[in-house]
């Protein structure tokens, strides 16, 4: 298999752990009263879970140098 | 102070600085110096994502539910985690084909059908009208706003909106003219337009900047941070339930969801996405770097939206003021002359990115996929014989601009007033989704045929304008409203908003369950029950497997037909203009080492595919095909000739796969040859000093015997006695020949495998003591002191019992050899160690040195300096004893320290008792 393809199932993964994060029950669980240095909590969880997310897909779009299939 | 004049000659000049930039890129790329061939510049362009619905509608929708603004760009993030597998794809066939809309990628897949394309077209246009009138109605608002200042007045509160729908049309108007400026100036093969890119990547550089400012004032301006903003309004009865927005104000989970599917959709399907995303890219390679700077940029435009629609909230709480304004009225609330303009100019390069963008991309779809293919059908306009087509083309782009922004002023005119920002756009997202089952079936799944292409658009649009276009018209009153309330002819169950009943859904996510099923269901179905025809296999074959194509040519191999070369060229120079033609064919010639125009090319399938790809670039799939369909003769392949050459194709993979192997296993028996070769070179060598060293060892016993003979011979006076002795003599050596030549004889035999063993239970204890008794005549001479110490009873081994004798007969005479004589100690032991004897002859002599102890087992070699040292022996006892115990299963080595004396021990494996 080559390394396309092995980037590629983990960028699938990236998509499904974010299909997960931003969905029914995660989000119920963070909709609830409270906040962290003073942003409601809902908010602070989807703006860093969101940040998360893309700092994975950096790493893993940046880890190697592409070549040309 | 904000005069109107200072409102519009900032945009002007604002408008000018870009057509600046557009100018100086078109340059730069003109001189082969691009400036855009860079991934920052392509993820920002990107970013024309980013509309005035971004940059003035997501406070809006903020301010009412909360968190509803978000899916839109999250969704995208989802999406964009997917484009290594998918967009990359996209990209490759798109570069192949030189696709140029995605009107032109659907109609290329499904067999280059241009009623396909006709109707992406249409669907594009339709769904997109309501997103312009978006950007229109923004900019138009944020003028009329800002103009009012230092009073913030609602346009509607005073009865403006005839007076505001007049600038709409003037910036309609404008914005024609600049997107002409900008889009159509000439006609490029690839249709990139690297200076609107660069323009765009800045205006979202702006488009941020204005956002962040605002966003920095209102938090740390107007209230003290963010801990402070959000406190204040957690005392606000209204704003609290703002905290925990699901469930209660942002509605369910099945929205969020929605919501979420369709950005997703959007971000790869909308017109100008993918014109930015794949017709303007210029390396794949840049894909990497967009994947996550354009994700990143979103969340960086995203992250002040809620502290500016809870400030608003806080700063006009009697509501008069409408949410969709708040980034421009806040700064204006608070005086703030300056930032209110810049958020203005902010708001503007959001709309105009996405005009001219959207404009273009669809100003390419109706001039390729609507308007050419119907004109070349028109055998009366003689299009075919005009010489250059290029001006009408441009003509045809230019119309179709002016005439999509003066429909999107239509469509604000007519219903633009009756819905928020976002609620606008996503009609729009709606209608683009559709294209998602086309697209993406038809990229991964063969099976897809145009007729399920077809049905599949169809149904979904058509749900589409039922349930979303038409309530949107009906409620700006130019439908009876009784439409909604009671269904049309007071049919309840056809009621556009409750369609078959489904009720208690928002519109977006009933609108989308209907028209996703309808399209879904059409193409599927239809394609299954369809049986392609020869050219939509052949496309479907290409587009799948496009990773598997080598070449750009992977069409050239479905063409038979014949042609002529200046045909050809003169076809391509009516579309294209005769430079664009020459270069092209001057391109062709160079890449197979041909010089053109000086040799005449060969109109062969490849040339008329190029021609084809190229000409596809200008005017779409579907009308390129016919356009050199006309000039050439051309055999139409049936659907088993194309089912023939694919299966070809991939026989000639597995053809290549099977030589891969086989080449693999030569390498792999030529290493075995080469390894083999060595040794035999080695063994060759070996032979060679195998034979000097037995010569030399066999001359020193013949020469003294020759010595002593000739002495005895040359005196026959000698004394007896000295006679005798040199008989003795004589004999020794003799003997000591024979043993040496048994010896060698032996060596070769076991060497070369002929030697024939008879294996035998051997008795150890009884090998031992004939092996003693053999030799205590020598040990008796020598007066060595021999001990033997044997357990009661030991396991039998099985081997040959003259070939251990030898062994054993081997190490005593060595052990002898090198005892001193009188005081000499051999002690022999023989342990059972239960699966295997082991027996150590252990001597008192001098000892080996370390370095000799692996050297000794080898032929001919001996211990210690043969120069000095007097020879013990042949060198090959010890050879052959190892070779003999290795044989039957055993092992044989020394410990011995210097001066310590010797221990030869050796195992043998006992034989399992029955």
């Amino acid at each position: 298999m080559s390394d396309f393809e092995y980037r590629g199932q983990r960028f699938v993964a990236i998509c499904m752990l974010g299909v997960l994060l931003f969905n029914y029950p995660l989000l119920a669980l963070f909709n609830v009263r409270g906040a962290i240095f003073g942003v409601p909590l809902l908010y602070a969880y989807i703006f860093s879970a969101w940040a998360i997310l893309i700092a994975l897909m950096a790493w893993l779009a940046e880890s190697h140098t592409l070549e040309s299939r | 102070m904000l005069h109107g004049s200072v409102i519009i000659f900032t945009s002007f000049a604002y408008l000018g600085l870009l057509f600046a930039i557009a100018y100086y890129a078109d340059k730069r790329a003109d001189a082969g110096r691009p400036v855009i061939a860079n991934p920052y510049i392509y993820s920002l362009s990107m970013a024309v994502y980013a509309t005035a619905w971004t940059f003035y509608g997501s406070v809006g929708r903020a301010a009412s539910d909360g968190i509803g603004f978000l899916p839109i760009y999250i969704g995208p993030t989802l999406m964009i985690a997917l484009w290594w597998v998918v967009m990359r794809k996209i990209l490759r066939i798109s570069k192949q084909n030189r696709i140029t809309s995605l009107a032109d990628f659907i109609a290329s897949r499904y067999g280059k059908s241009a009623l396909l394309g006709g109707l992406v077209t249409v669907i594009a246009v339709i769904g997109i009208l309501p997103y312009i009138s978006l950007q229109l109605k923004a900019i138009s608002t944020s003028y009329f706003i800002l103009v009012q200042y230092p009073a913030i007045v609602m346009p509607d509160e005073i009865g403006v909106a005839p007076i505001r729908q007049d600038t709409a049309l003037w910036v309609a108007l404008i914005l024609a003219a600049f997107t002409i400026a900008f889009g159509t100036r000439h006609l490029d093969a690839a249709e990139h337009h690297q200076g609107m890119v660069a323009a765009i990547a800045f205006e979202s550089m702006v488009k941020l900047l204005a956002f962040l400012a605002v966003g920095i004032f209102v938090t740390f301006g107007m209230y003290d941070g963010l801990d402070d903003l959000f406190s204040r309004a957690s005392l606000v009865p209204k704003l609290q339930a703002m905290m925990t927005p699901l469930e209660g104000v942002a509605g369910s989970y099945a929205e969020w969801v929605w919501l979420t599917v369709l950005s997703m959709m959007a971000i790869m399907f909308l017109p100008r996405q993918f014109q930015v995303t794949v017709v303007e890219n210029l390396d794949e390679k840049h894909l990497a770097k967009a994947i996550w700077v354009f994700p990143a940029y979103m969340l960086a435009i995203n992250i002040f939206v809620l502290p500016i629609a809870f400030g608003g909230l806080l700063r006009f709480p009697d509501g008069s003021v409408d949410a969709d304004t708040f980034v421009l009225t806040l700064p204006m609330a608070e005086k703030q002359e300056l930032l209110a303009l810049l958020v203005f100019i902010g708001g503007l390069s959001a709309a105009t990115g996405m005009v001219i963008v959207e404009t273009i991309a669809l100003s390419t779809m109706v001039c390729n996929d609507l308007v050419m293919p119907v004109l070349l059908r028109m055998r009366r306009l003689r299009l075919n014989e005009r010489p250059d087509l290029t001006r009408l083309l441009l003509a045809i782009r230019r119309g179709a601009i002016v005439l999509i922004l003066l429909l999107g002023y239509l469509y604000f005119k007519l219903a633009g007033e009756a819905y928020a920002l976002v609620a606008i756009g996503l009609i729009s997202f709606a209608a683009v989704a559709q294209f998602a089952p086309v697209v993406l079936g038809g990229i991964f799944w063969k099976g897809g045929t145009r007729s399920g292409a077809l049905c599949g658009l169809l149904a979904g649009f058509t749900v589409w304008l039922y349930t979303l276009l038409l309530p949107a018209l009906a409620r700006s009153g130019w439908l009876p409203i009784g439409l909604l309330e009671n269904g049309p002819f007071g049919i309840e169950l056809l009621k556009p908003l409750q369609l078959f009943g489904l009720s208690g859904l928002d519109q977006i996510t009933h609108a989308m369950i209907w028209s996703m099923l309808a399209n879904l269901g059409g193409y599927i179905a239809v394609s299954l029950a369809d049986s392609p025809t020869a050219d939509e296999h052949r496309q479907a074959s290409v587009f799948v497997d496009v990773f598997r194509q080598t070449g750009e040519t992977g069409g050239a191999r479905f063409w038979r037909g014949t042609a002529s070369a200046p045909d050809l060229y003169n076809l391509l120079a009516r579309f294209m203009g005769s430079a664009s033609a020459d270069s092209a064919f001057r391109e062709y010639a160079a890449a197979r080492g041909h010089r053109w125009p000086e040799t005449s090319l060969n109109a062969d399938a490849e040339l008329v595919h190029q021609v084809e790809v190229q000409l596809a670039g200008a005017i779409g799939s579907a009308s390129a095909r016919v356009m050199v369909a006309s000039v050439v003769k051309e055999e139409a392949l049936n659907i088993d000739e194309v089912r023939e050459i694919l299966d070809e194709a991939s026989q000639v993979v597995v053809y290549s796969h099977r030589l891969e192997q086989k080449s693999r296993e030569l390498e792999a028996a030529t290493t075995g040859l080469r390894a083999a070769n060595e040794r035999l070179q080695e063994l060759d060598r070996m032979k060679d000093d195998f034979v000097a060293t037995v010569t030399h060892e066999l001359r020193t016993p013949l020469t003294s015997i020759r010595a002593f003979t000739q002495i005895l011979h040359d005196d026959p006076e000698m004394e007896m006695e000295q006679r005798e002795r040199f008989l003795a003599i004589i004999a020794k050596e003799s003997e000591r020949l024979t043993r040496l030549i048994n010896q060698v004889l032996d060596v070769s035999r076991i060497e070369s495998g002929r030697e024939e063993w008879q294996a035998t239970s051997v008795d150890m204890k009884e090998v031992i003591s004939d092996t003693v008794t053999a030799m205590s005549q020598v040990f008796q001479e020598q007066k060595i002191e021999v001990q033997v110490s044997t357990p009661e009873k030991v396991g039998e081994v099985l081997a040959d019992v003259d070939r251990i004798i030898q062994v054993m007969l081997n190490l005593l005479s060595n052990a002898a050899k090198f005892c001193e004589a009188g005081t000499g100690r051999i002690e022999i032991v023989l342990h059972d160690l239960s699966d295997h004897l082991r027996i150590d002859v252990r001597d008192n002599g001098p000892g080996i040195a370390a370095s000799d102890q692996l050297v000794i087992f080898d032929k001919f070699r001996q211990a210690g300096n043969p120069l000095t040292d007097k020879p013990h022996g042949s060198g090959l006892g010890l050879h052959i004893s190892r070779t003999i115990v290795e044989h039957f299963g055993g092992r044989l080595w020394v410990e011995s320290r210097r001066g310590c004396g010797a221990c030869f021990s050796f195992t043998l494996p006992t034989r399992a008792i029955p």
